[in-house]
């Protein structure tokens, strides 16, 4: 299934890929629109689709009130996202989730909840949500979640530096956080909501990739506008032309507001469209989702009995 | 079947079939065949005869009838009798019915949809999404227009029986574009579908049945183009109005010429796709899609010439390869499909050919590089590389889903190459630099502008074209004007005047001054002399009162010339026109006697009252000349849609031989208010007031070329300028078979012609002899699209 491919190394930083860059947001738009009316998944097809999407969700929590239970249960459901009857019915071995995410702090329980199931535990830091924290300290909590066992950073970029066009120190920015990762991966959160204009989005997301970042993703979750699909539209375009460029292939993670199984197919035509199948694989395809998994569930188990299912039949995440 | 452990490796999107078991088991109630709708009864089926064919399984799926004389007889029979009452019902009681088609189409909208993929063999995505929400949308606006038209076209009356006849590519959106506006103004119709997709013009029928529409108000005739030509030409039509070909176009222009029938075309087209350095070049791939890749190509606006500025035309070609080799083609009914299945196989051999011309020529063709379904008529996409404006290719529509390209160095060059055709239908345009794209929609020769955006339609938007690609509009408020005719009782016949053109000395009579005046032709601003050298004698009320200067075809062509030359006419503001049209009522003021004594000696007896209408009117078309300006539509949220009132260019003028001073000021003032460049020809029979005239242009600032007079043989003129491919438009104010000469004539550049069908108007009454219809003529409409947003 997944093929090992060299890991993103970046560039220099080189604004002419993206300074003049202008994207055209009715466009986006007509296009987004369309990935779900020219293309649909049916029945089998459909399950088999989302079966796939499970083993993209990074399992998320990023609660005030998360604590080592909330966590354990959450890594436990990782291992064993669908029913085993289910599984059985449908003719598949046993699959996991991507990932779990949580907070820095929770990094140790989750990892100890995951050993040896192979399941990377992927961390949010640099002052996430905000990112506003100083860089000395959001640098260290990078190495704190490393130093922890985090495979996977989930940094937050400076909103500050787009809004006002400081692609450099942008670029210069996360290029540190690439390197306080080390070997674990860096996943750059554009918080997309606060950019406003997809314009900003593809430029962000071309800096993020110059400076190394192993997966681009839509949003923390906490803004007011989540993933939407001209966004990841946008930034998978970018991601597309960094590949053109550079030959490096960088993953991409739409991350908040993603609750329903149609969104998950939503996303994995939109990837499959845009990019091609490569892009359905969890090492370049990630979805951020705590109750996505859910309506996931039910809507296998109606593939499979042909009656439509209620959340109490399958354990909670 | 594949396991889901195998569908998890390859990620396929495997079948999604749209059902058809409903469309089916209506087919099977059909299969005694199919015939006319005609006065509320099914009629005619039992002679069933043509086979109608899924396009993509090549199955027969049902036999239409082919309406004859009968038919089509009975038919605007039926429409007759059943506009007397439907054009006396309040527009609130049309608004009801209207309202209710519109809300029936949705309540089957499926059933509908999948009706039409079966019929054209276009994609459930598009019927589902595109055509069939674009009818029912058609005829809410239009219930609006039905309770609105006594109060928004106070003065209008319906037309009467409306015949229509409309193309295979969007079988009902077109019956919607045709019947909606026809049934809220007013008016009855007989339709004719076209033979290859009959099947949803019968569902529609059944939904007048349902919803309780009278008896006749709507008639539908199956069959092919001798049943459309019985229709179009039959005797008791009043409006004809039609969508298809540039060609069958041309021959209903010529079949009904002088009929007196109104007539709008909508035709062909072979729209640029003009692609600028700064556009959002994945944004325009995405448009290239659902420009040519869109309804198999067969889309008479399809952007069918992609146009690339040079630096980024071979990575935008390089998109397009990727773009092209995601593109998947096949069962229509799938709901995975990007493009279908074409109409027929007839479409697919001639689109084949042109492919294997344009290869031949020399351009490289980039295709799909996909499986097409071994059954169906089929075609892969692609376009075109190398292809310049001299291949056969680049000229003719292909009505396919191959486009051809070519590369442009700058902005000017672009709109230089987009303007290269004889067509004019629509445009797209895209950049991110707001100036350009505009600056560029505003030149570009189209009746619908897209600026980065493709084939948007709606109800509330005017859709036609320029130059070859038709007139009339549809659609909007502009497109009720089709359906419309002014309320005025009709004048009497116009008689030809008797005018001795000999260009012999005259020995009769006499009443010329004691000074001869030279009477020239006025061309380019300049007074000249006839090409031929000749004069002939003007006869007033005692005796000859001088020589005017004997026209010919040279002189039309010199004359149509200098207005093709005055283009700067067009663009100054609407204030600098009006202030030269002041100054034209000033002038004409300051010489009112001069004006009034030649008039007498012409054998006004109204010459007085002649030439102070014609001051007060250079006065109304002043005001106006930067008041009729066009209108902002309500279409989709965040998208500007302007409607813009552009001159035609060069606009021809037949003057009338009665009232020689005010017919020709108010036929010359209206034309020249709204930026045309006008010729002039003036009236027969008393040219001298004319030759008059333009001494007062001169003096009024009217630029050379704006205003051209040629005196002489009127019929003879006449046709020299509608026969003139320049010219854009025609108004004739001549004899009924002067009428029909030049409705003929004009076929060659298929230009508007506005005639008064050879009955005298009133041009004293101001009712009649000036007002919005004069600038609604002297104007064609230009849609412009403009999405915002960031």
């Amino acid at each position: 299934m997944a093929h090992e491919f060299p890991r993103v190394v970046g560039t220099a930083f080189t604004p002419e890929w993206f300074e003049t860059k202008r994207v055209n947001l009715s466009a986006a738009e007509r296009r987004a629109e369309q990935i779900t009316t020219r293309r649909s998944v049916k029945k089998d097809y459909q399950a088999a689709w989302l079966l796939k999407a499970i083993t993209c969700i990074d399992l998320t929590t990023l609660a005030g009130d998360d604590t080592e239970g909330r966590v354990k249960r959450l890594c436990a459901k990782a291992r064993n996202p669908v029913r085993p009857d289910l599984l059985e019915a449908l003719g598949i071995d046993g699959i996991q989730t991507g990932a779990v995410c949580v907070y820095p702090t929770m990094v140790p329980h989750a990892v100890k909840a995951l050993e040896g199931s192979g399941i990377p535990v992927a961390s949010v830091a640099t002052g996430f949500p905000a990112g506003l924290t100083p860089l000395p300290l959001r640098l260290a909590e990078i190495t704190y979640a490393v130093e922890h066992g985090a495979k996977e950073i989930d940094i937050v970029i400076t909103r500050e530096h787009v809004l006002t066009g400081n692609w450099k120190a942008l670029y210069d920015e996360i290029a540190q956080m690439r390197e306080a990762c080390g070997d674990a991966h860096l996943k750059a959160i554009l918080a997309t909501g606060d950019l406003q204009t997809l314009s900003n989005v593809y430029k962000a997301s071309m800096v993020a990739m110059q400076a190394g970042s192993d997966f681009i993703k839509t949003s923390t979750g906490k803004e007011s506008v989540n993933a939407t699909l001209p966004v990841s539209l946008t930034m998978i375009r970018a991601l597309r032309d960094f590949k053109d460029l550079t030959g490096q292939m960088v993953g991409f993670k739409p991350a908040g507001g993603l609750s329903q199984a149609k969104h998950a197919l939503a996303w994995q035509i939109l990837m499959k469209e845009e990019l091609g199948n490569r892009w359905l694989e969890n090492d370049l395809f990630r979805i951020g989702a705590s109750s996505l998994l859910g309506d996931i569930e039910r809507q296998l188990e109606h593939h499979v009995t042909g009656r439509y299912s209620a959340s109490n039949r399958h354990a909670l995440a | 079947m594949p396991s889901l452990k195998d569908i998890m490796e390859t990620m396929d999107y495997g079948p999604a079939p749209e059902s058809n078991s409903d469309v089916v088991a209506w087919l099977r109630g059909h299969a005694g065949g199919i015939g006319h709708f005609i006065d509320g009864a099914f009629i005619g089926a039992e002679g069933a005869s043509t086979e109608v064919v899924n396009p993509a399984t090549d199955e027969v799926i049902a036999k239409i009838a082919l309406a004859g004389k009968a038919e089509v007889d009975a038919a605007v029979k039926a429409a007759r009798k059943a506009f007397v009452k439907w054009s006396a019902l309040s527009g609130h009681e049309r608004a009801k019915y209207l309202y209710a088609i519109a809300r029936q189409v949705q309540k089957r909208e499926r059933f509908l949809a999948v009706l039409e993929t079966m019929d054209n063999g276009k994609t459930i995505r598009e019927t589902r999404d595109i055509d069939v929400p674009l009818v029912a949308r058609h005829f809410y606006h239009h219930a609006g227009w039905a309770e609105l038209v006594e109060t928004e076209f106070e003065g209008f009356a319906p037309v009467g029986v409306c015949g229509q006849v409309i193309p295979w590519n969007f079988p009902l959106l077109m019956l919607a574009w045709k019947i909606a506006p026809a049934l809220a103004a007013g008016n009855t119709v007989v339709l004719k579908p076209a033979d290859l997709t009959p099947l949803t013009a019968q569902a529609f029928a059944e939904i007048c049945v349902e919803v309780g529409l009278p008896n006749g108000v709507v008639n539908i005739v199956q069959g092919g183009a001798n049943t459309g030509a019985l229709l179009t030409g039959h005797p008791d039509v009043d409006k004809v109005a039609f969508t298809g070909s540039t060609e069958v176009g041309r021959s209903i222009r010529k079949q009904i010429a002088g009929s007196g029938k109104k007539l709008s075309l909508e035709l062909g087209g072979k729209s640029p796709f003009i692609v600028f350095e700064d556009a959002d070049l994945d944004a325009a791939v995405e448009g290239v899609v659902d420009a040519i890749w869109f309804n198999q190509g067969e889309v008479c606006c399809a952007g069918s010439r992609i146009l690339v500025q040079e630096g980024i035309a071979q990575s935008f070609f390089a998109k397009l390869d990727a773009r092209l080799a995601k593109l998947r083609i096949g069962d229509p009914l799938d709901k995975t499909m990007d493009i279908g299945a074409l109409v027929s196989h007839k479409q697919l051999g001639r689109i084949n050919a042109l492919i294997a011309e344009g290869i031949a020529q020399g351009a490289s063709l980039h295709r799909a590089e996909t499986q097409v379904p071994s059954r169906g008529s089929f075609c892969a996409p692609g376009f075109f590389t190398g292809t310049e404006p001299a291949h056969t290719v680049s000229q003719v529509e292909i009505f396919g889903p191959i486009a051809t390209t070519a590369t442009f160095r700058t902005p000017s060059e672009a709109i230089t190459l987009a303007n290269d055709t004889r067509y004019g239908l629509a445009a797209s345009i895209w950049s991110q630099t707001i100036d350009r794209a505009i600056e560029v929609a505003a030149k570009v020769k189209a009746g619908v502008v897209w600026i980065n955006a493709t084939n948007l339609f709606d109800a509330g938007a005017a859709f036609g074209g320029y130059r070859e690609s038709g007139f009339g509009r549809e659609g909007a408020r502009e497109g009720l004007f089709e359906y419309l005719k002014p309320g005025l009782k009709a004048g009497k016949e116009r008689l030809a005047a008797p005018t001795d053109m000999s260009v012999a000395p005259f020995t009769g009579k006499s009443d010329t001054p004691d000074i001869d005046v030279t009477s020239k032709l006025y061309i380019g601003g300049k007074q000249t002399r006839a090409d031929a050298g000749q004069s002939y004698t003007v006869v007033g009320k005692n005796g000859a009162t001088g020589q005017a200067a004997l026209g010919s075809r040279k002189d039309i062509r010199n004359a149509v010339e200098a207005a093709a030359k005055a283009t700067g006419w067009s663009n100054v503001t609407g204030h600098n026109r009006a202030q030269v049209l002041y100054f034209f009522a000033e002038n004409l003021a300051q010489r009112r006697d001069e004006f009034i004594e030649v008039l007498k000696a012409a054998g006004s007896k109204e010459a007085k009252a002649e030439v102070e209408t014609a001051i007060r009117r250079a006065f109304w078309y002043a005001a106006q000349a930067d008041k009729f300006d066009g209108a902002v539509h309500s279409t989709k949220s965040r998208h500007i849609t302007m409607a813009i009132h552009e001159p035609w260019g060069v606009l021809g003028i037949v003057c009338p031989d009665e009232a020689p001073l005010l017919a020709l000021v108010s036929l010359m003032l209206p034309a020249i208010a709204m930026g045309n460049r006008a010729v002039v020809i003036a009236s027969q029979s008393q040219p001298l007031v004319a030759t008059k005239l333009y001494q007062v242009l001169e003096t009024s600032d009217v630029p050379a070329g704006v205003v051209n007079i040629i005196t002489g043989e009127s019929l003879g003129l006449a046709k020299t300028l509608a026969e003139h491919d320049e010219v854009a438009a025609l108004w004739y104010c001549g004899t009924a078979e002067g009428t029909k000469m030049v409705e003929l004539a004009s076929c060659g550049n298929l230009k508007a012609v506005w005639s008064d069908q050879g009955r005298l108007r009133d041009w004293f009454d101001p009712k009649v002899g000036q007002g919005a219809e004069y600038l609604r003529h002297a104007t064609q409409v230009k849609t412009i699209w403009l999405p915002y947003g960031e």
